[in-house]
């Protein structure tokens, strides 16, 4: 059973924006190493040669035409946000790259 | 603190004796199509934020995506003439990572099935040399919406109280075209940098594409640095630097960085593998923020697109759509004008050779059309600090006055006073030779009446020709020119004045 | 209260609304009481529902009657029919929840284009109902506004994600409702709930306004108390849709016509495969019971039983554990404090990252944070070829023996979940065990493949348990003839409708 340990578990809520804490940890990194136990015997399936299946019912080329379509206005747009100004979304301060 | 950063920079001309450059390039380009990449926004620019945005492009829950066909010939068209391979069967994928201007936290975009690969673009530079820039591939994606950082140092995110978004950009196609290593370009790596991005824009526009505009965003460049000792074989360490957003930041930002990394090599310390920030008034690069964490975008093909398998009649259908290409239409332009490679270079590099094929359109001769944007018209341009192309003169305009000049109407000296009135905003040249009476004076009852009273001004000088001394003609032509102040046609001055004395 | 007309089916009210026997208003106040009397809240009742529109309920309703009064022909077959929808399709009008705290009172800007298409039907949405946060779990319990209880027994949970739509139906709240299936979430509540859930083929009915769970398994399908009344919701709903890629645009399949032929009875020259599978060890023996009454039953009716042999379906709880939940982790990570929802800030220091985690981590249950999580990690560097490569991979072997099968049998058959509906509480800190509720259900969600849920009979302590049906891609019609005919011949062996034995559910003064 491959077992997950608190720091995997740490680095995969960062990785997924949960601010999850110091119990939720010892109880994920447990059900987690369950779950990937159960889940494990989907390597015992020889498939190297099987070709992957990512849409069950296969089609191809789906296009739409360059052509416009009605959106929202700006207050329909802006009337779920949790803060806006200036006909723009307020969020706080991000730390990161200038782009 | 960053030691790094504060490493002297090595000279240039020693950075090139002591090391290869290997240079890459990520071209981001914004499509010109009506709508977005996967909904029916408008993607023009410049609107009230938010208001070109619906539940897809707002990444609203339980919206989806559907593919814009248009942007999908768009980069065919682009795979083509790059002449990369379009692939037969391709999807999209998700770029899994958080960030406040991407509304889904994931980018659809292409990972490792992109439509076009392997690829090349000959890169023409300044001295007639030629560069063949191999293309690893050409993908779709969709772009970001716009953060407005608000408090501390204006526009800038760090200190920055908050912040403020607008969607409007995202999902606007986007063609990212990623070259392979750029090997031995030695000491040329910074302009070949610039020659590349160039040439690309100049197919990107010929294409119709898209817009170009670096100073809009609606292309960006990312350039790739690093450096390997002379005699090195392995790639070194190589730095990513953002916000390149001019052809000659292009051309500063990959000089810099190989002063910069050169000198961190020389103290013998390592090179960070790091994303950089480019600054338009330093010309200086600054690293970005590194994260605690590797990336890892958790790539997985996109459920909600199904493939996209372009067959070869769609394939061939475009192929037939592509314009003559910039190079093609240099070879050609270059055999029906009988240019030699050096005058051809000296019209490129001179920014008039559009100007002038503008102009042969309009139906000038080519000769007198590139004698005046080169030579009259470049120094019109050089006084008044301008580009060529940005004298208020058209094509079609100075055409008018090469005809005028044909036809005899004006001579090149009034010729040049109509450019002159054309350039001050005078009107059209008929408009510059009726406003301020130029017009070569062709008819003959004035001219002879002139020509008359020259000759009684001066009867000696009408005896001498009379009796056969041709040469003192000249004498009376001058004063008919000087009496018509230049309009009169000097030959037919000349002509007239030999009559009137034999007859 | 018009206790009788919350009893008639779809079609019946529909026969007399659009006859003029009685008004849709009428058939929508009977609904919206039976609602009032029986649906409780978090703490008691069926709790069914997270939002009751009646006045906009009533409002459509006044439109049929208006409409039929002037002569108008009926919108659709099922005009002023009521129908409870499931709180993960996105409406103008109502708040949409997904059954989550992160978008509580959350009003959507559009409408999803099941809502458009039932709106066009004029069938009177009465409101949305409970589900499994994000449409992840097999009992409802993991709604953050409490759970659903089912209407055979309000200590049982109704079966997941769907129990709210399904306890809906049980209850005799709606006639009609809209659930989505991911990995059984139709299906199984119409097991435990003495229903019938049908999961179309995957892209049969628009994914556009679904809020998405797992993207390539997700299948909005009709729920309702009968075979017929499923088909002629289905055909509301179902067909194609410019703004979903995997809609498929082809005719949708005569179903109504189906289920019409089905029920008169006979299914000879149709052949029917048991899936070894999916049957045995691990399921419980009155529900096996009722499904080998079932088989006979078939037989009875014509049809040819044969074994089929689908090995690979082993696998598929598995293959589904994995690519349910990368899916989730990615279509999950637009719930960030930004744009919409809940957002957790405790002062104005804190950067964009901190808030969003600080949100996620309120916002989201134990659950959908434990499938994020997992998620993560089978897509993350390194193990993505071992575990998502593989799941993906396991999909098409599970497809190939779909296929197999199919060349041998019509359609396919198993119970549709291993138990009867179970206690609430009893699976709820127990993930594997909860999981082994869609054991059956999966591998049709794998493949794309149609489904569907009958009643099969009443296994132990009373609790209905649940008939599959399998056919292939757009194979509806012959998948809703098997179950229409299996219903008639069931209901008139026993002697009426497995639902009409329901409990009467405690109507409050
Ligand atoms: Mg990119
Ligand atoms: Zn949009």
């Amino acid at each position: 059973m491959p077992v997950i340990s608190r720091d995997e578990v740490a680095h995969l809520a960062r990785l997924a924006r949960l601010a999850v804490t110091e119990a939720e940890l010892d109880v994920f990194a447990g059900q987690l190493g369950v779950i990937l136990g159960a889940v494990a015997r989907i390597s015992e399936v020889a498939a190297d040669d099987i070709p992957p299946t990512s849409h069950a019912v296969p089609r191809s080329n789906v296009f739409r035409r360059d052509e416009l379509r009605p959106g929202l206005e700006q207050q329909q747009a802006l009337a779920g946000a949790p803060a806006a100004e200036e006909g723009r979304f307020r969020v706080p301060r991000i730390l990161g790259e200038e782009s | 603190m960053n030691t790094a950063a504060t490493r002297e920079l090595m000279d240039y001309d020693e950075v090139v004796e002591r090391f290869d450059p290997v240079l890459g390039l990520e071209v981001h380009v914004e499509l010109n199509t009506r709508t977005k990449m996967f909904c029916g926004c408008s993607t023009k620019f410049g609107a009230e934020p938010n208001t070109q945005v619906c539940p897809t492009c707002l990444g609203l829950p339980g919206s989806l995506p559907v593919v814009n066909r248009m942007a999908v010939e768009s980069v065919i068209r682009i795979g083509l003439a790059l002449s990369c391979s379009i692939a037969p069967w391709c999807r999209f994928a998700r770029k899994n990572y958080f960030y406040p201007d991407m509304p889904k936290n994931f980018q659809i975009s292409q990972y490792d099935e992109p439509i076009a690969v392997h690829g090349w673009l000959d890169v023409t530079l300044d001295d007639g040399s030629t560069v063949r820039i191999e293309i690893e591939r050409a993908h779709m994606e969709e772009d970001t919406g716009k953060s407005l950082h608000v408090g501390g140092t204006t526009g800038r995110i760090h200190g920055a109280d908050y912040s403020l978004l607008d969607y409007n950009r995202a999902g606007v196609p986007l063609i990212e075209i990623v070259t392979k290593p750029i090997v031995g370009t030695g000491a040329r790596a910074p302009i070949v940098a610039r020659a590349y991005v160039t040439a690309l824009r100049d197919l990107l526009r010929a294409l119709g594409v898209s817009d170009v505009r670096m100073d809009q965003g609606s292309l960006r460049c990312d350039t790739n640095v690093s450096l390997m000792p002379r005699g090195v074989v392995t790639f070194g360490t190589r730095t990513e630097t953002k916000n390149v957003n001019s052809l000659r930041s292009v051309e500063r930002a990959v000089r810099f960085e190989m002063t910069r990394q050169a000198g961190v090599l020389a103290a013998g310390e390592k090179v960070i593998q790091e994303t950089r920030h480019f600054d338009e008034s330093s010309g200086s690069t600054s690293p970005g923020r590194r994260k605690e964490t590797a990336e890892d975008y958790r790539y997985f093909p996109e459920p909600d697109l199904p493939p996209i398998a372009p067959s070869p009649e769609w394939v061939e259908q475009l192929r037939a759509t592509l314009p003559e290409l910039p190079w093609q239409r240099r070879q050609r332009i270059q055999r029906e004008w009988s240019l030699s490679g050096e005058e051809l270079r000296d019209l490129v590099n001179a920014g008039a050779l559009d100007l002038v094929a503008a102009t042969v359109e309009a139906g000038a001769p080519s000769g007198e059309a590139r004698s005046w944007w080169v030579s009259y018209l470049a120094q019109q341009a050089n006084a008044r600090g301008v580009p060529l192309d940005e004298l208020p003169i058209t094509p079609a305009q100075l055409a008018r006055v090469i005809e005028l000049v044909a036809s005899g109407e004006l001579s090149n000296t009034l010729a040049r006073q109509v450019v002159d009135g054309v350039l001050a905003g005078e009107g059209s040249p008929d408009d510059v030779v009726a406003a301020r009476g130029l017009a070569v004076v062709s008819d003959d009852s004035a001219l002879i009446a002139a020509v008359d009273s020259a000759l009684a001004a001066q009867p000696d000088v009408a005896e001498k020709i009379r009796g056969g001394k041709i040469a003192a003609a000249g004498a009376i032509v001058g004063a008919v020119m000087k009496a018509t102040r230049g309009q009169a046609d000097a030959k037919r001055v000349r002509e007239l004045v030999l009559e009137r004395c034999t007859s | 209260m018009n206790t009788e007309l919350t009893r008639l089916t779809a079609a019946e009210l529909a026969a007399k609304i659009h006859s003029r026997e009685v008004s849709a208003v009428e058939v929508a106040r009977a609904h919206l009481d039976r609602i009032a009397a029986v649906d409780g809240g978090a703490d008691q009742g069926v709790h069914a529902f997270l939002h009751v529109a009646a006045d906009a309920a009533l409002a459509s309703a006044t439109l049929v009657d208006e409409a039929l009064g002037v002569g108008s022909a009926p919108a659709s077959p099922l005009a002023g029919v009521p129908l409870a929808l499931k709180d993960v399709f996105t409406t103008l009008d109502m708040p949409t929840t997904a059954g989550s705290r992160i978008l509580e009172g959350w009003r959507p800007p559009y409408d999803a284009t099941v809502t458009r298409r039932l709106r066009a039907a004029a069938i009177t949405i009465l409101g949305k109902t409970n589900m499994d946060e994000f449409a992840m779990g097999s009992s409802t319990e993991y709604s953050a506004y409490g759970p659903t209880r089912n209407p055979w027994d309000t200590s049982r949970v109704p079966g997941g994600s769907g129990g709210g739509s399904a306890s809906a139906l049980a209850a005799f709240e709606a006639p009609l409702a809209v659930g989505t299936d991911t990995g059984g979430s139709i299906r199984q509540p119409a097991a435990f709930t003495g229903t019938v859930g049908v999961k179309p083929t995957y892209g049969g009915v628009s994914r556009y306004g679904l809020i998405a769970c797992a993207s390539s398994l997700d299948q909005a399908g009709p729920c309702a108390r009968t075979v017929l009344d499923a088909a002629l919701l289905h055909e509301v709903i179902a067909g194609h849709d410019p703004l979903d890629s995997t809609s498929i645009d082809r005719p949708v399949p005569a179903v109504v016509d189906a289920a019409r032929v089905g029920a008169a009875g006979d299914l000879s020259g149709i052949r029917i495969g048991i899936v070894r599978q999916l049957g045995g060890e691990g399921y419980q023996p009155g529900v096996q019971s009722c499904f080998d009454a079932a088989l006979r039953m078939l037989e009875k009716l014509g049809a040819e039983l044969i074994e089929v042999n689908c090995p690979h379906f082993e696998y598929g709880l598995a293959a589904y554990y994995l690519i349910l939940p990368s899916e989730v982790s990615s279509n999950l990570a637009r719930f960030d404090a930004m744009r919409y929802g809940l957002r957790v800030q405790s002062g104005f220091e804190e950067s964009a990252e901190q808030v969003m985690a600080a949100t996620r981590e309120a916002g989201f249950g134990p659950e959908v944070k434990r499938r994020i999580m997992l998620g993560t990690y089978a897509l993350s560097s390194g193990y993505y070829e071992a575990y998502y490569g593989q799941a993906q991979k396991v999909r098409t072997l599970i497809s190939r023996d779909f296929a197999a099968a199919f060349e041998q049998a019509d359609v396919l058959v198993s119970p549709t979940a291993p138990t009867t509906a179970f206690p609430i509480g009893d699976k709820v800190d127990d993930p594997l065990a909860m999981y082994l509720n869609d054991l059956a259900t999966i591998p049709a969600n794998l493949a794309g493949t149609a489904a569907m849920s009958v009643p099969s009979g009443l296994a132990e302590e009373g609790l209905p348990a649940g008939l599959q049906v399998m056919a292939p891609v757009m194979g509806e019609a012959v998948m809703y003839r098997v179950a229409a005919a299996f219903e008639a011949a069931r209901d008139a062996d026993q002697g009426g409708p497995v639902i009409h034995r329901v409990p009467e559910s405690e109507v409050r003064a």
